[in-house]
């Protein structure tokens, strides 16, 4: 029965090619903008550490001034260098890591490359495996490399084939800022997005290409990239940063269970009172642990354009449907003579709804094809815009399985009601009238 | 004209009837939301930096390996020197950020050093004596600052300088009526600083939405920033002359020393290049919901042309007999058009209340502002004139129904 009603759909689309143009190109057009939007909005709401990030967390404490205190105040949101190193040698959970971002001039050893600034982070050594980065050579450092500040370094998979030629380069040296770090590993392709653990170094498309150690970064003088928020007396000069009253680094731990999660923040709280105690807070406790994905909620990471423009988007494909509604009532109401004599011949209703739904269901997946195609455009145009995001939009097997399930669902749903007053046309009106 | 056969004759058409209506609503509350928006991003984005915008560029310079201060301001210095000397420049600066700069560098102002909450908040431009030259900001009251007093920023003079210039529109909310030369206020310090100057207009580094309540609110202290970073070189062509002076400068720089990076790509930007990142979101977003504007005015103009059309070829037989009993070619055009008007108008009624609501929504979600409820008037008579000119063609072809069509069955 299917394919005989397929037939019929497809007779009597052709009957009216301007009338089915007309259809076929409101939804296209109606799922196109919405499946861009939102391939973008899914795109850059994705999780950057699948399966993992629930049990990263971001430690938040308040170690500002009485100065613009409003009790009930968001804390800090970054960690001074002295909490920052009283929280990471505390060792309360499972990993954590102290880091902040910089730009380093590299002085490569042939002579045929000019020098060029990369991006860098500066970190101690749990960054790695809590973060779970996979290494293409060698490995991360050591939390002893940490302690002795050691000339080491692990580089990207990018500047590896760069400086390299993509060779196994454990063992080499890399010039950076004047000074040589012996090169202990090389990250393969990695590219978290967003860039959760620093959103100052860009929220989208950002990677680094050296990482080196925290305490060697300050030994070496590296430069520092990313906020510095001061209070009191506090200058964000670059080399005074580890005494200054300053946030400029970001603080993240593994905390494997809920339990431990609430015990932790409990330490917090703890920490902010012994801080008082000494006289170093002067604020009371104030603390936040918020998660990987509950912090980029936190931080509205999704541009708000964006969001603006999927609902745009939405509200586009509700009036095209709502113009598919009509145009398929003033089809199918055309076509009451025939359905009159299929009903007198002995059709049922219910049969008269199919063959009508079915119809329905081929405007919307001829629409939801032509949406595709010009989704994909869409997402072209994109991707040629400068925005950080742009190069991220492509259309994953999930956008592409919801393009057809909104066009198709979207379209049966606008022949609902066509169909439904189609199929009650009462056969014997209709016969006389003819 | 009368309206009741027509109402009566809609009541057989309930679902057409209110498909169209409901769909010239919808079409009304997003396309006057949008044209507000678009309204706002193209006024955002034309908004006027007030530096001389046709003959800037900058050059971002990092240095490429370990120096002190004192090397690297001596190196800014030579720097400086080279690029004011060549002939396509009329003048450069040395800066840690620029008008539309994105980021940047912001102070919280406070008028006493006691003061809990800031009275406001600027941006912070270091420059010396030719920073207002070469960005072409006018300067209307006071004096520029003196060569002596234009001082490195280093750990040893990191305390606020004695002398500031300050745009018009700090001055104005710091000191209202005008009066603001000579009085002092606090920049996150506990010594004050006094105003020597006060600039028409000069747009902050960044201007994204937190701090519109800031606008063109800007200061420069008379510094050199001789960061171990790098620096920001901004260069002021002579008229006409821009692309020659981009292209002299970087080779004046690395002719003064080799150890420094300019990124190829970034290194260099005109300042209609840093005008058009700066708003690159706001126009994305203006185009956006033009064509999206455009494309569904279309669409609902197409639905109505569909849906009458198919009212007309229902009624041609009723149309036959209006025409036999007397009634004119214009009696029936003026028919569909008054009918036209009608759902037009119930869906427009409809459509204001639903565009209303939709801006509270996105006050609420999406921080937008209230909409003037002239949009809304607007887009009411593009709607009814787009109804008016939809109808048109069905309605030509009713009334060339001829009334011969009465006496025909079928």
């Amino acid at each position: 029965m299917f394919s005989y009603y397929l037939d019929l759909a497809l007779r009597s689309l052709k009957r009216n090619p301007v009338l089915t143009g007309l259809m076929v190109l409101a939804i296209a057009l109606g799922i196109g903008a919405a499946m861009t939007t939102l391939t973008v909005l899914h795109v850059l709401s994705g999780d950057p550490l699948p399966g993992h990030s629930a049990d990263i967390y971001y430690p938040q404490i308040d170690p500002a001034d009485m100065n613009g205190y409003q009790p009930g105040g968001e804390p800090a949101d970054q960690v001074t260098w002295i909490d920052g190193m009283n929280l990471l040698r505390a060792h309360r959970a499972t990993r954590q890591a102290l880091m902040t971002g910089g730009s380093v001039p590299v002085q490569p050893a042939q002579a045929d490359l000019d020098a060029f600034y990369a991006d860098a982070r500066y970190t101690t050594a749990d960054f790695f495996p809590m973060f779970e980065v996979p290494f293409e050579y060698g490995t991360a450092w050591t939390a002893s490399d940490d302690e002795s500040r050691a000339r080491v370094a692990v580089i990207s998979r990018k500047l590896n084939d760069k400086l390299f030629r993509g060779r196994d380069s454990v063992g080499k040296t890399i010039n950076v800022n004047d000074a040589n770090l012996r090169i202990v590993g090389v990250v393969d392709a990695w590219r978290p997005d967003p860039h959760f653990y620093d959103l100052y170094q860009g929220r989208y498309g950002e990677d680094e290409d050296v990482f080196v150690p925290l305490a060697t970064s300050r030994d070496l003088k590296l430069a520092h990239d990313g906020s510095v928020d001061c209070w009191g007396q506090g200058s964000p000069d670059q080399q005074m940063l580890e005494t200054a009253p300053c946030t400029w680094l970001q603080f993240w731990v593994q905390l494997d269970t809920p339990a431990k999660a609430a015990a932790y923040k409990a330490f917090l709280v703890h920490y902010s009172q012994e801080q008082k105690a000494l006289g170093r807070f002067d604020r009371p406790p104030n603390v936040r642990l918020r998660n990987v994905m509950q912090w980029l909620a936190f931080r509205k990471v999704v541009p708000e354009d964006v969001r603006l423009q999927t609902w745009l988007a939405f509200g586009f494909l509700l009036v095209c449907l709502v113009n598919t509604v009509g145009l398929m009532l003033a089809k199918f109401l055309r076509r009451s003579g025939e359905i009159g004599v299929r009903r007198a011949l002995g059709a049922a209703r219910r049969a008269v709804f199919e063959q009508l739904l079915v119809e329905a269901g081929l405007v919307g997946l001829v629409g939801g094809i032509g949406g595709l195609l010009l989704a994909q455009l869409g997402l072209w145009l994109v991707r040629r815009q400068p925005a950080d995001y742009a190069k991220l939009a492509h259309l994953d097997p999930v956008m592409l399985l919801a393009t057809f399930v909104l066009a198709i669902g979207a379209t049966l749903i606008a022949g609902l009601l066509p169909a439904w007053r189609a199929c009650r046309v009462t056969p014997a009106l209709q016969l006389k009238g003819n | 004209m009368q309206i009741q056969p027509i109402l009566a004759a809609l009541r057989q058409h309930k679902a057409g009837t209110v498909l169209i209506a409901l769909q010239i609503a919808l079409t009304l509350a997003i396309v006057c939301n949008a044209l507000f928006i678009i309204h706002q991003r193209v006024a955002h984005l034309s908004e006027p930096s007030g530096v001389d915008e046709a003959d800037l560029f900058v050059i971002d310079s990092q240095w490429a390996g370990q120096s002190s201060e004192k090397q690297i301001d001596a190196q800014m210095q030579a720097d400086l020197a080279a690029l004011r000397q060549l002939p396509a420049v009329r003048d450069a600066t040395a800066s840690n950020s620029y008008p539309l700069q994105g980021g940047g560098w912001d102070d919280l102002i406070t008028l006493t050093p006691e003061q809990v909450q800031k009275t406001t908040d600027a941006t912070v431009y270091f420059g010396d004596e030719h920073f207002l030259d070469t960005l072409g900001v006018k300067l209307i009251a006071g004096r520029n600052f003196r060569a002596d007093e234009v001082e490195p920023l280093s750990p040893r003079v990191a305390a606020t300088p004695a002398a500031v210039i300050v745009t018009k529109a700090l001055a104005d909310r710091l000191y209202p009526g005008g009066s603001a030369l000579g009085k002092q206020f606090y920049a996150m310090g506990t010594t004050p600083t006094t105003i020597v100057g006060v600039v028409q207009r000069l747009q902050r580094a960044e201007v994204d939405t937190w701090s519109r309540e800031y606008a063109y609110q800007a200061l420069i202290w008379p510094r050199r920033l001789d960061g171990t970073f790098g620096t920001k070189y901004i260069v002021r062509a002579k008229p006409g002359e821009l692309s020659a002076a981009m292209r002299e400068a970087p080779k004046a720089l690395f002719a003064q020393s080799r150890m420094r990076i300019i990124d190829p790509k970034n290194g260099v930007l005109s300042f209609a290049q840093v005008r058009h990142r700066a708003y690159d979101s706001d126009r994305g977003t203006a185009i956006l919901m033009g064509i999206i504007c455009a494309v569904l005015l279309v669409i609902t103009g197409a639905g109505i042309v569909g849906l009458t059309s198919f009212w007309v070829g229902q009624r041609r037989k009723q149309i036959g007999i209006r025409r036999a009993l007397g009634a004119t070619q214009s009696d029936i055009l003026r028919y569909f058009q008054t009918e036209n008007l009608l759902i037009a108008g119930g869906g427009v009624v409809v459509g204001a209340v639903f565009a209303v609501g939709l801006n509270l929504w996105m006050m609420r979600q999406l921080a937008t502002d209230r909409m003037p409820l002239l949009y809304v008037l607007a887009g009411v008579i593009v709607l009814l004139l787009l109804g008016q000119g939809a109808v048109l063609v069905p309605a030509m072809r009713a009334s060339r129904v001829s009334p011969v069509e009465a006496t025909r069955t079928v």
